[in-house]
């Protein structure tokens, strides 16, 4: 298989990533009422972050399967690294 | 005396400086002895009153204050040579390696370390320690890296930290030991910026004050000495460590100003750094442990602190407290699962404070009268003026009694219906601690229901458990809602009731419910009656068993699966508007530790109060029925016919003939080898296959001579206690002896035993145990069988051990998160770990198993409607 042109995004393990817009992130984070940092990390040099280019300090969206919820959202505060 | 409270916001840790140590020493230690003959101690000494005194009406010669008012002062050592601070000494090492020997800068050009600094601050000034931390060691693993010095070219030499405390320079293949005095110089030369980079607090931490010049000697308040009972005094291991310190100080001062070869100078110098070392750890690897005369290593400040006996997990964490009691436990079914016996003579001594008001003065004044030798009675009264009373030391109580008015505080005996916390160790989950009612029994145990045992994890084989009394009414409340027995039979683990019907009850409610059980109307009247029962009812001297049962059953219907199918229409349980129609009541319908029972439907149709009044009554109705029953095991209960056992012989020759067989093709070199295994593998899964079918077919043969009334087997298929297989050993064969899962294979050369040939792997010299229990074991067999007894023996003890460290540790981690009102998980900082708990934001407890809700059952309910 070619690396290069194999995409990650396209592998069945790997849930559905989503780059936050600036609007999405403050309501996110006035939802929660937490701070960025307070959110679960990844870093910028995470394969998904670079295929996706998520830039540090941005936050991004995880939508996963689940056996009991069917579909779950987890979002994570991409630091530098 | 004016006081003022303070609120600890941070606490910050740093070396102290040589100034510093001055500064707040107010003694120079010089002699190594503590005491005069007379007792009194030695100016300049080890106990120098200076330094703060213990004993009563003595008055501290620096702060004038007496004991309990003086803190202890600190003196200092000069120490003739500096010393290196063992505890630091891999930061120092560190700092070498990153630092410049000749200018003191760090091994980074200007450029780079203006840009770290420019990180460091920016996530320093935000609080972001985390990256701050990142940064220092970025700065640390990129400056180690560096040959040459950037700033002034000079060339860097390798440094490396040797045990136990020696720190090397390599210099073209030579190593030469840094002195105490070189690391000081070089430490020194580093700037304060370079500090702070390499993740030092200059002001609190300069590396340079890790090399000791001179030792604080600590108050004596925290190393006071003992008088035996003897008379002999005893000190402390610190102020002995210390003196060995002052003692070799001196010598090493003598030694240079009476100008001693450099060797024997370096000697006590060497000497000095061993002790100042082992004053801060006695354990430090690769150096010898200081003792006692008698040979006791001595416990220093790591000591004082480290481990299970430590500061921190014995005094901090594992703190001991008043109303509070400990016996060992033992069974009492006519209690309520939510009470507990408590002893009179402890209901005694654990008292419970109660303000005086209208509603309870009466009640109270008595309590008083009766004073603290009487049940009921009272041990302190306490006056509004805050004064307390002994009633021990009360003549006349009843003038005590006559003065009570509200405003007083009774700290009253403990009496019935109290509620108090109850806990067994190892307190693994929630329900290791429960609030139960208190109920005064003679006796010198502390009783529980039977029934309470699983969430405890507790049997009465000598087991203790510990009571604890509240002393207000915002922890009796807190209790009486979340913590009561009743409101925690639902287990977050699997959603089922952990609380439930064991042993003889399954074993009475089986009996009870059999199809043809009929009581007299006597027994029926009586069994009903323990129960509490108290509705009229017809009774015919032929009354069926299930009505007996049906009696005590709320407005329910229920369906479920019986463990044991003795007959074809008792294949299911139905139960319709509370009464039985078909089938047994066994485990599947009442047992403990299930989901999905009767009893669980019951809870979450009724709720925690009914469920708790049912089962109590339930479990005194089937303890008076299996009393008036009978029941019990006898040895001939085992016995099988002599057909029966020439059967069994016969199906396992059958099968040794088998092995045999395998065994004789492996000779021949005929056997085949299955994938993935050598032929010796493949033939030992053979044999131990056939020799595991030897041993059930023995066991089937025997299960068809057995009765249906064998006690045995109801206990086994009721799911009342054992299995089938413990039958089977008992009547038929028990079967292959295992060692860490293979046959039995190790002992003398080549064979278990000298009764065997060398090399004979056939499967009576490899522990196979053709007898059973009943007949009794050949002595051969009966070693085979105590091979594997033990290894479950130290199984057991290995993994409670094992199981118990991993314990600590989750626990350690996850105590502060919690799930937020938001159904977040979050952990004691506001850091999110879940953005719904589980990811589903299910509560196991309520769970129906797998699925969230119980949704079939909700549809045929909405139906029938
Ligand atoms: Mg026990
Ligand atoms: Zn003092
Ligand atoms: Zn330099």
């Amino acid at each position: 298989m070619e690396k290069d042109n194999y995409d990650i995004l396209e592998h069945e393990l790997v849930p559905k990533h989503v780059v936050l817009s600036k609007e999405e992130s403050k309501k996110l984070l006035k939802r929660l009422k937490v701070k960025p940092y307070n959110l679960p990390w990844i870093r910028a040099s995470d394969p998904v972050c670079k295929r996706i280019g998520a830039k540090p300090g941005s936050i991004i969206k995880i939508i996963r399967k689940s056996p009991t919820a069917g579909i779950t959202v987890y979002y994570r505060f991409v630091i530098p690294g | 005396m004016e006081e003022t409270e303070y609120v600890i916001k941070t606490i910050k840790f740093g070396i102290l400086s040589p100034e510093h140590i001055k500064k707040m020493s107010v003694v120079t230690i010089t002699v190594p002895d503590t005491y005069d003959e007379e007792w009194v101690p030695i100016p300049f000494g080890l106990m120098d009153r200076r330094l703060g005194t213990l004993e009563p009406l003595q008055r501290c010669e620096t702060c004038g204050e007496r004991m309990e008012q003086c803190p202890g002062h600190f003196g200092r050592i000069e120490l003739a040579r500096p010393v290196i601070h063992i505890g630091f000494i891999k930061y120092i090492t560190m700092i070498l390696q990153t630092t410049c020997s000749e200018c003191g800068r760090i091994l980074l050009d200007d450029n780079s370390i203006r840009r770290y600094k420019d990180y460091y601050l920016r996530f320093k000034n935000k609080k972001l320690h985390y990256f701050a931390t990142l940064i220092n060691n970025i700065v640390v693993k990129k400056a180690s890296q560096a040959s040459k010095c950037p700033h002034c070219k000079a060339t860097k030499l390798k440094i490396k930290f040797e045990r136990p405390f020696s720190i090397i320079e390599e210099m073209n293949g030579e190593s030469k030991i840094l002195t105490p005095y070189e690391v000081h110089d070089r430490l020194k030369k580093i700037p304060d910026e370079d500090v702070e980079l390499l993740g030092f607090d200059p002001v609190y931490a300069r590396p340079e004050w890790a090399v000791l010049f001179t030792l604080p000697v600590p108050p004596i308040s925290i190393r006071p000495s003992i008088t035996l009972e003897t008379g002999e005094r005893s000190e402390d291991d610190l102020t002995h460590k210390l003196g060995d310190i002052v003692r070799t100080n001196e010598k090493l001062k003598q030694s240079i100003e009476s100008g001693s070869p450099q060797l024997i100078i370096d000697e006590h110098w060497n000497l000095l750094q061993f002790h100042v070392a082992t004053y801060f750890d006695n354990e430090i690897a690769g150096l010898s442990q200081s003792v006692h005369r008698s040979g006791r290593p001595l416990k220093t400040f790591a000591q004082r602190l480290k481990g299970k006996e430590g500061r921190f997990r014995s005094n901090l964490s594992g703190k001991r407290v008043d109303f509070s009691a400990r016996t060992v436990i033992s069974p009492d079914p006519f209690i309520s699962i939510n009470e507990v016996g408590v002893p009179y003579d402890v209901a005694m001594r654990l008292t419970v404070p109660e303000k005086v008001t209208q509603w309870n003065i009466d009640r109270l004044k008595e309590a008083v009268r009766k004073g603290p030798n009487e049940l009921g009675g009272a041990n302190y009264v306490i006056r509004p003026d805050g004064r307390q009373i002994d009633l021990r030391f009360v003549k006349d109580r009843n003038v005590l009694a006559d003065q009570l008015e509200p405003g007083y505080i009774v700290e009253r005996h403990l009496m019935d219906g109290d509620l108090v916390i109850f806990n067994r160790q190892p307190s693994l989950h929630r329900i290791s601690i429960m609030a139960h009612q208190v109920k005064c029994l003679p006796g010198k145990t502390l009783r529980i229901n039977p029934m309470v045992c699983p969430p405890y994890n507790a049997d009465f084989d000598g087991d203790e458990m510990n009571l604890f009394v509240p002393q207000d009414s915002e922890a009796r409340s807190e209790m009486e809602t979340i913590m009561k027995v009743e409101k925690q039979m639902l287990t977050p683990r699997y959603g089922g009731m952990i609380i439930g019907a064991l042993h003889d009850y399954i074993t009475s409610a089986y009996i009870l419910t059999k199809k043809d059980t009929k009581l007299s109307r006597f027994i029926a009247s009586y069994i009903l009656g323990l129960a509490g029962y108290r509705e009229p009812i017809e009774l015919s001297n032929e009354i069926k068993g299930r009505e007996i049962f049906s009696k005590l059953l709320p407005n329910i219907d229920f369906e479920g699966k019986p463990l044991a199918v003795f007959n074809e229409e008792d294949k299911k349980l139905v139960i319709k508007a509370g009464r039985i129609l078909s089938g047994v009541i066994d485990h599947n319908a009442i047992g403990d530790q299930k989901a999905h029972t009767l009893l669980h439907k019951i809870y979450l149709t009724f709720g925690p109060e009914f469920t708790k009044d049912f089962i109590d009554k339930l479990g005194k109705l089937l303890i008076g029925y299996l009393d008036h029953y009978g029941f019990s095991i006898g040895l001939d209960e085992e016995d099988l016919p002599d057909e029966a056992y020439a059967n069994i012989n016969e199906a396992i020759r059958k099968h040794l003939k088998k092995v045999d067989e395998y065994i004789e093709m492996y000779r021949k070199g005929l056997l085949e080898r299955e994938p993935g295994a050598t032929v010796e593998e493949t033939l030992e899964q053979k044999i131990m296959d056939e020799l595991n079918l030897a041993r059930d077919e023995a066991g089937k043969i025997a299960e068809k001579y057995f009765n249906q009334d064998n006690s045995i087997l109801i206990t086994a298929k009721t799911g009342a206690r054992g299995k089938m297989l413990n039958l089977f050993h008992m009547a038929a064969c028990i079967g292959q002896q295992s060692l860490r899962g293979k046959r039995i294979t190790r002992g003398y050369e080549n064979r278990t035993l000298p009764h065997f040939k060398k090399g004979d792997i056939s499967p009576y010299a490899r522990g196979f145990i053709k007898s059973n229990y009943k007949k009794g074991l050949s002595p051969l067999e009966f070693f085979f069988h105590a091979i594997s007894g033990r290894e479950g023996l130290v199984d057991t003890a290995v993994r409670t051990s094992q199981s118990g460290y991993m314990q600590r540790r989750l626990i350690n981690a996850l105590l502060d998160v919690y799930v937020e009102y938001d159904g977040t998980v979050r952990d004691a900082e506001g850091n999110i770990i879940q953005f719904l708990y589980g990811e589903d934001g299910i509560d196991p407890t309520y769970s129906f198993g797998q699925e969230p809700v119980d949704l079939d059952s909700i549809i045929k309910d909405e139906l029938e409607k």
